[in-house]
């Protein structure tokens, strides 16, 4: 193995896996094979990044037939950085499948969730490393399909409804996002994205591209749960199995944003969709209706994973809030938010997997008295709920600093206003979980005392120690993502 | 050892020490001991810094880049270090004080208590320490956060309620308003490093603009209870009075108060504050908080929010005082820090010793208590005589100065508003230590002697700590003036 074609090894490692864990068919097997193909894309990622960061973007023609006609690999700044987060994701919570996937899901069923959930991780590296628009969809395809399944192994019935929905919808934007593609193929006749970026310039004023950008917007936006396209994703968090809901939050979303990224700023071009269409307008609008609206419900949700995920909504929002700001400071807010709400979101579900084991739900009636019964998993969720409020000393504070510095150098004092405002939603509802675990009386339905296994509760907490980290040691994270922020709007590549 | 290494041992110690709490809370005799050797230490590592301190230098600890440019990092000038002391020295005072609070009410959860009352230290000593804006942040942001149990530490529906506005006010205001002043103030100046002069001096500020960012700073400071992001503080009280007395009289609002000079005198600048003329709508803000607060306070009959009323209308005359921007006021702002922080405590001392001996807990039923209950009541009359201003209790001192302050600016009203609030504080003290003395017991009242000892022997620390202030003044003076430049 050599280190050039470590981007193609990113991706044919998961995938291979998925394959292998089938043959298998022991979960124990099946565990160590994904466990180590997700820590190797995990290792490949970073071992890519530092490259990048070191000597520039990195191009690898997929068979060695040279781009456009070949399928190119890319890896820059930006797709670096969700290479990694993405990877690193992947590893943590395959560990926490062990104990987690194990009690939640029938035997026999076991190893065919290692499958999908290999696929599921070789389809979102792909998406990710992809240089070429046709093949992004393919890799959309594979992480959706299996996403659906993983999605639909959730042990109550109402997870297959859960999942029947997402199919329609993500069906739906997949739909429209090879639409917009192929619109694109029609205006210059290539699917590779640098190609694409260079020849579109000649077509930008043709209907067909901005009917392409359009396809594309909606397509992606129903992926990445924009509101008012969100409505799939509350009961697919809500049903999935805990290791898949934190999985998916932490990572599906995000790539779908990265995909949002590449073709707004890479194809498209800074100049077209923030200064030729009023882009800009719709996402702010959409991203403060998603903030707003989103926190709301989730301030009134019964259910803790339903709170978080209605909370997923609201701060995917906060990332494309950064995104429509088109400044340094907002994308590269935009881009260590989708950093930072990852790990926090990973971090809090994967906790909540430990309550669901303990307590069968997540329900608040069940959480009630958690801190005596479960010290470690609430005051990690805590912690974890710090950053989804922005505390200082928190991962989410470096996300809401940029974003409060976008508005304000933008001299929009209204949406600085308007962003610690909704922050202290989140204040209210991080805080109904406290007032339950440590103010509450046990009820009937609360767990006896006891931990989540250690194999669970490390894990998690590897997110939770993360959170804190990267409130204090930014150098990955907020260096990542500048640099991804400069990339977008130096031009095209 | 160096200024750098004292500065990390005034961090690291009562973190530390909260750990050991955790870790001894099975035995309750060696957790008491771990706390009382911890503020021991903490107090002789703060002494340590002062003769430093008191000599011009300026020690600092940078500890990490958080975000580019913007560092972690501490460095201790006059201001903080005179809060460091009165912080730091109360502690052990107030620790004694504790034991015998805690175990004479058979209190639940003790552990908890006293690690989360060595964490709020570590965040006030980082307060006090902190070398630029976002590393203060950080700390008064944790300083909330680790009061939070404290203050909801009999977890029924009074103190769930008294929660909610605790956190809801501090949290609502630092991120609602704080934040954004900070990052404004970043854009703008390009940096967060407090300079004498001011940061923002040279950042070419519209006054209206400065006025704004001024008004941001001053109600995004929910600790410093200016009206109206006052309600936090009475709410507060339904914490065991150990909390009240060292956190909601000294180092929770003191870090308010503390915060807002320092953003008066090394972010604004007094000089470019008065040349905008920013700051002239803040004294009529403080002055009505005072009184205003006053009367609240007057017209309150349980004790702990009568006094949690006086604090909130004491913490506006060090904003007022600081708004005054005279050098004069500003000292008189900074030893205020000091000398109400001897009396208030004392009184909530004793506030807790009545409860504890009687289960009183209202103004009217303490006629003739003082017969019973004399060394308790007679520190009250101490602490309540310093807090009208009557010589030689130490509120005498920072009032006197005070008034000089609003003299030497000019500023008539500032000089009613003192004069009447002393009169009303008068008004809302004396019949209280009247009614003790003076009044005949009520008939049925059970019998009952004085609380336990450490209790005692804590209050007569406060109380002669408070006669015996004006008279070793040289150190809390010449801090409050270096502090000011004069």
């Amino acid at each position: 193995m050599t280190f050039e074609h470590l981007p193609a090894l990113q991706v044919a490692v998961p995938l291979v896996a998925a394959p292998v864990t089938l043959l298998l068919r022991r979960a124990a097997a099946a565990w160590v094979v994904t466990v180590a193909a997700c820590a190797f894309a995990f290792v490949a990622a970073v071992l890519l990044a530092a490259a990048v960061a070191a000597q520039g973007p990195i191009s690898y023609a997929l068979g060695s037939w040279a781009p456009p006609w070949g399928i190119e690999y890319r890896v820059d700044a930006l797709s670096a950085f969700v290479l990694v987060l993405v990877s690193g994701v992947a590893t943590v919570v395959a560990v926490f499948a062990w104990r987690s996937a194990a009690a939640e899901l029938p035997r026999e069923q076991l190893y065919l969730f290692y499958t999908m959930y290999c696929l599921c991780v070789a389809g979102l590296l792909g998406m990710t490393i992809t240089g070429d628009a046709f093949n992004l969809f393919v890799f959309m395809e594979i992480a959706s399909l299996s996403s659906y399944v993983l999605i639909a192994l959730g042990r109550e019935r109402r997870a297959l409804l859960a999942s029947y929905q997402y199919l329609i919808l993500g069906t739906i934007g997949a739909t429209f996002y090879v639409i917009g593609v192929g619109m694109l193929y029609l205006a210059t006749g290539t699917l590779n994205i640098a190609d694409l970026a260079a020849r579109l310039p000649q077509v930008a004023d043709t209907r067909a591209v901005l009917a392409a950008l359009a396809f594309v917007t909606v397509g992606v936006s129903l992926k990445l749960a924009l509101f008012p396209l969100h409505l799939w994703l509350p009961n697919a968090y809500a049903y999935a199995p805990s290791a898949v809901t934190a999985f998916l939050a932490a990572t599906a979303t995000k790539v779908s944003v990265y995909v949002l990224l590449r073709f707004y700023f890479t194809i498209f071009g800074a100049e077209l969709v923030v200064g030729g269409l009023p882009m800009e307008e719709v996402l702010l609008v959409l991203s403060l209706a998603a903030i707003a609206t989103a926190s709301l419900v989730a301030l009134w949700q019964a259910d803790l994973k339903r709170l978080f995920a209605y909370s997923s909504v609201a701060q995917i929002g906060y990332i494309t809030l950064g995104i429509s700001m088109a400044s340094p400071a907002g994308l590269t807010a935009a881009v260590v938010h989708l950093f930072n709400h990852g790990i926090t979101k990973g971090a809090i579900f994967l906790l909540l997997g430990g309550v669901v084991l303990r307590a069968g739900r997540a329900g608040f009636d069940r959480v009630q008295g958690l801190g005596q019964r479960m010290p470690l998993t609430s005051l990690g969720i805590v912690l974890a709920g710090l950053s989804l409020i922005g505390i200082p000393g928190t991962a989410g504070f470096v996300s809401k600093w940029y974003l409060v510095l976008g508005a304000i150098e933008a001299g929009r004092w209204w949406l600085a206003g308007f962003i610690v405002a909704t922050s202290l939603i989140a204040v209210a509802y991080v805080w109904r979980f406290v007032e339950a675990a440590y103010l509450a009386p046990a009820g009937p339905g609360t767990p006896e005392r006891g931990e989540a296994p250690p194999v669970m509760l490390a894990t998690a907490w590897l997110l939770v120690v993360a959170c804190i980290w990267f409130g204090f040691d930014t150098s990955f994270t907020v260096e990542g993502a500048r640099r991804a922020a400069a990339l977008m709007l130096g031009g095209n590549p | 050892m160096s200024g750098a290494q004292l500065i990390a041992l005034a961090l690291v110690v009562p973190a530390a020490g909260a750990a050991l709490v955790a870790l001894a809370g099975r035995w309750p005799n060696l957790r008491e001991a771990v706390t009382l050797a911890t503020a021991g230490t903490l107090f002789a590592v703060v002494l340590g810094l002062l003769p430093g301190v008191l000599a011009g230098e300026r020690p600092e600890l940078m500890l990490l880049e958080m975000l580019p440019g913007l560092a972690i990092g501490f460095r201790l000038e006059p201001l903080g270090m005179l809060f460091a002391l009165v912080a730091s020295g109360l502690w052990i005072v107030n620790s004694v004080y504790s034991i015998g609070y805690m175990r004479g009410n058979g209190e639940e959860n003790q552990t908890r208590f006293y690690a989360c009352f060595a964490l709020a230290l570590a965040a006030t000593m980082g307060v006090a320490m902190a070398s630029n804006v976002l590393t203060l942040f950080l700390c008064y942001e944790l300083l909330t956060l680790v009061t939070w149990p404290l203050v909801t530490h009999h977890g029924d529906a009074e103190a769930r309620s008294g929660g909610r506005v605790y956190l809801g006010v501090l949290l609502g205001t630092s991120i609602a308003l704080l934040l954004p002043a900070v990052i404004t103030t970043w854009a703008a100046a390009g940096t967060l490093e407090f300079a004498p002069g001011g940061i923002l001096a040279n950042a070419g500020l519209s006054s209206s603009a400065m006025a704004g960012l001024l008004a941001l700073y001053m109600f995004g400071i929910g600790k410093a209870a200016l009206m109206p992001v006052h309600r936090w503080l009475p709410s507060a009280m339904v914490a065991p009075t150990p909390v009240s007395a060292l956190l909601h009289a000294v180092a929770v609002v003191k870090a308010g108060v503390f915060t807002v000079v320092k953003v008066i005198v090394y972010v604004f600048g007094t000089e470019s504050l008065a040349a905008a003329g920013a700051a002239e709508w803040l004294p009529a803000v403080a002055g009505f908080t005072i009184v205003a607060a006053s009367i609240v306070a007057l017209r309150s009959d349980n004790l702990k929010r009568r006094l949690a009323y006086s604090t909130v209308s004491q913490l506006s005359y060090v904003v007022l005082a600081a708004a005054l921007l005279a050098p004069l006021s500003i000292a008189a702002a900074v030893l205020h820090i000091a000398t109400h922080a001897v009396g208030k405590i004392t009184l909530f001392f004793a506030a807790g010793a009545i409860y504890t001996a009687t289960g009183k807990t209202e103004a009217s039923q303490l006629d003739g208590i003082g017969r019973r209950m004399p060394w308790t009541m007679g520190a009250f009359a101490v602490g309540a005589l310093s807090l009208i201003g009557v010589p030689p209790a130490a509120g005498f001192l920072s009032k006197w100065m005070m008034f000089q302050g609003a003299a030497s600016a000019g500023h008539g009203p500032a000089l009613a508003v003192l004069a009447l609030s002393t009169l009303l504080n008068a008004a809302y003290f004396l019949p209280i230590v009247h009614a003790a003395f003076l009044r005949a017991p009520r008939e049925g009242d059970a019998a009952h002697g004085e609380a336990p000892w450490p209790m005692l022997a804590a209050m007569a620390a406060t109380a002669a700590l408070t006669i015996a202030l004006p008279f070793a003044a040289a150190v809390p003076l010449a801090l409050a003036r270096a502090a000011a430049g004069t």
